[in-house]
């Protein structure tokens, strides 16, 4: 299978789209907040958007040179593209839309079979559900066959419950595949669940690109680090001594960190280093913060609490052991060693 | 003052559609039903549907065999001078129909701009059936144009691009995508020009003269007859009436003649909203 190697250049609204980028077989996914020229990146793949100057190559074949004048249209690139909307025809059935671009009759019904849709082959797209109508697109894009499969926000038209399931089912079938797959998407838990690796973009450029837990692991910027779940709370490393750095939040109050930095930074944490007690707890942590409960959501066995400038994700049977109840004070506690500090740009 | 009101409104309701309703009627009451259809088979009438239904028949070839791929252009292509192009094709619209007739003669007249060119070939226009079919395209034309444009406008663009992605070129894709979901606004402005059509009656009259059986269409016959016998005059206004009526209906049902088994409205509905 083909490596896809694309290099563009190109201006949008803001700021400008730069970016190079190899996807090997397997699942590269691109997440950024809205904006940050994801799609632009896939519709430049596809043919859809000619970029002001790159390179876009599938193994030996070239598909956009604008230094040599190439420029392939989108039927001639082997791509298949799942729309955020899907963009399944309206006006014909499941089968036929799968039948859109497929050249070998037979590959439709095994399409159908395999994303379990056969039931639905006379229905219209109107008459199906959202979950229904992404296996129909995924199932659209791969009847052609494409060398390189690109999925826009694949999830993203999804409520929450058909989400973890669609989720579940997408991740198996890009992991048969074996193809090149580029996916963009503004949810980094997606990202994670569906990419062996993640890049990060912002403002038209990659800031970090690595395996889903690499990015936990280490940030490099505090954008990363938000995107990937943590808490990002600005302030200044005043100084360091016995191997720790004093940071003054901007919001107030002080917190230290092992690792060594100065001037604007950062302080990163992620939610599940953050330990919750209605007293300051007498242990070898060095970072508390006493602050009213602002916010206290539940997810599953999980809660996130917002205590000051914090979020700290603890379990629903801490919540009650402690007996939190949002606006009532409690102490939130973490390491220094939990502490990242990124200079701010 | 709110029962006035309610008055008001209802009195306003009746007025209009009395007004609108008592000259219709007046046709088809003013002479029994069975001497409108015997003036129906005199040779003025007879001459006037045959010269109606050819020339308007192939104007309307005309104008959408040549107005869809053109409004297509139009709708999807960003081009320099756009708005001056949707300008001049929607002039004629708005051109008091005398006016219509009179360029169509300093165009294409025997002493017009290209009659000379014309003529030189061997083709004489005006006052032939062939002007007939010019000036119901000219005036009609613009009415299938303008919906057609609107129509294509309306078809979804992610659609068109996910249709090129699947491997379709741009004529697939107009045959397989645009044009299918465009049909109900094509069909509505196909009708509507039709309609036009059919009541094309200044342009014609100077560009093409009122000649029985060979440019007197069914209008022209009206005006003509209702100086020499006024129940014929009025048989073919009822004609008029009923093809008229006819086509307004099928521009109401319109949405329903859709290939599909849906409900959606026309002309583009992708479904991840619901």
């Amino acid at each position: 299978m083909a490596t896809l190697h694309a290099e563009l250049s190109h201006p949008l609204r803001a700021f400008g789209l730069e970016l190079t980028l190899d996807v090997a077989p397997g699942t590269l996914a691109l997440v950024g907040p809205s904006g940050a020229g994801k799609s632009s990146v896939l519709r430049a793949v596809a043919g859809l958007l000619s970029p002001r100057s790159g390179r876009v190559t599938l193994g030996g074949e070239t598909w956009l040179d604008t230094a040599r004048r190439v420029d392939v249209p989108p039927e001639q690139r082997s791509v298949g593209l799942v729309f955020q909307d899907y963009a399944l025809f309206p006006h014909l059935t499941v089968r036929r839309n799968v039948a859109y671009g497929a050249r070998d009759r037979r590959v439709v019904g095994e399409l159908l079979e395999r994303l379990r849709i056969s039931h639905l082959a006379e229905a219209r797209p109107a008459e199906i559900s959202g979950g229904e109508r992404q296996r129909v697109a995924l199932a659209r894009a791969l009847a052609r066959r494409p060398r390189v499969l690109l999925l826009d926000e694949p999830l993203s038209a999804l409520d929450s419950h058909t989400r973890a399931t669609v989720r579940g089912e997408l991740h198996e079938v890009l992991g048969e595949l074996g193809l090149p797959v580029l996916l963009v998407t503004h949810d980094f838990e997606d990202a994670a669940t569906l990419a062996d690796a993640v890049g990060v973009i912002v403002d038209g450029r990659l800031l970090q690109l690595g395996a889903p837990g690499e990015l936990v692991a280490a940030p490099v910027d505090p954008f990363v680090a938000r995107f990937t779940g943590a808490n990002v709370i600005p302030g200044t490393a005043v100084r360091s001594d016995n191997g720790l750095t004093e940071v003054v939040l901007d919001e107030g109050g002080t917190m230290w960190s092992t690792d060594l930095a100065s001037g604007r930074i950062a302080l990163t944490v992620y939610p599940w280093e953050v330990a919750l007690s209605r007293e300051v707890p007498a242990d070898s942590a060095v970072n508390h913060s006493r602050a009213p409960i602002a916010r206290i959501t539940t997810l599953g066995n999980r809660a996130r609490v917002v205590v000051g400038p914090l979020v700290a994700e603890v379990t629903t049977s801490s919540v009650e052991r402690l007996a939190l109840r949002e606006g009532e004070p409690v102490v939130a506690t973490f390491k220094a060693t939990a502490a990242r500090l990124l200079p701010l740009a | 003052m709110n029962r006035l009101f309610g008055a008001v409104l209802w009195a306003a309701t009746a007025l209009a559609l009395a007004f609108f309703v008592v000259p219709v009627a007046a046709i088809f009451l003013r002479v029994k039903p069975g001497d409108l259809i015997s003036a129906l088979g005199s040779d003025v009438a007879r001459d006037a549907l045959r010269v109606t239904l050819e020339t308007t028949v192939v104007a309307q070839v005309v104008i959408v065999v040549v107005g869809t791929p053109a409004a297509y252009l139009i709708a999807t292509r960003g081009f320099r001078g756009r708005n001056v192009v949707v300008t001049l094709v929607e002039l004629p619209l708005v051109l008091p129909p005398a006016v219509a007739g009179i360029a169509l003669l300093a165009a294409f007249g025997r002493f017009g701009l290209l009659g000379g060119t014309l003529s030189a070939f061997g083709l004489e226009i005006a006052f032939t059936r062939l002007a007939v079919v010019l000036a119901i395209v000219f005036v009609a034309g613009p009415f299938f144009l303008r919906t057609a444009i609107a129509a294509f406008e309306a078809v979804d663009t992610t659609l068109v691009d996910a249709s090129r992605t699947l491997g379709a070129g741009p004529a697939r894709t107009f045959a397989r995508v645009a044009l299918p979901l465009a049909t109900g606004g094509l069909g509505a402005g196909a009708a509507l020009s039709f309609a036009r059509g059919l009541g094309e009656f200044g342009a014609t009259i100077m560009f093409a003269g009122s000649l029985q059986g060979v440019t007197q269409t069914l209008s022209l016959a009206v005006y003509e007859q209702f100086d020499v016998d006024f129940d014929t005059a009025l048989a073919i206004g009822a004609e008029l009436v009923a093809a008229s009526a006819v086509l307004l209906l099928a521009v109401k049902l319109i949405p329903s003649w859709r290939p599909s088994t849906q409900s959606f409205p026309i002309p583009s509905a992708p479904s991840a909203s619901s």
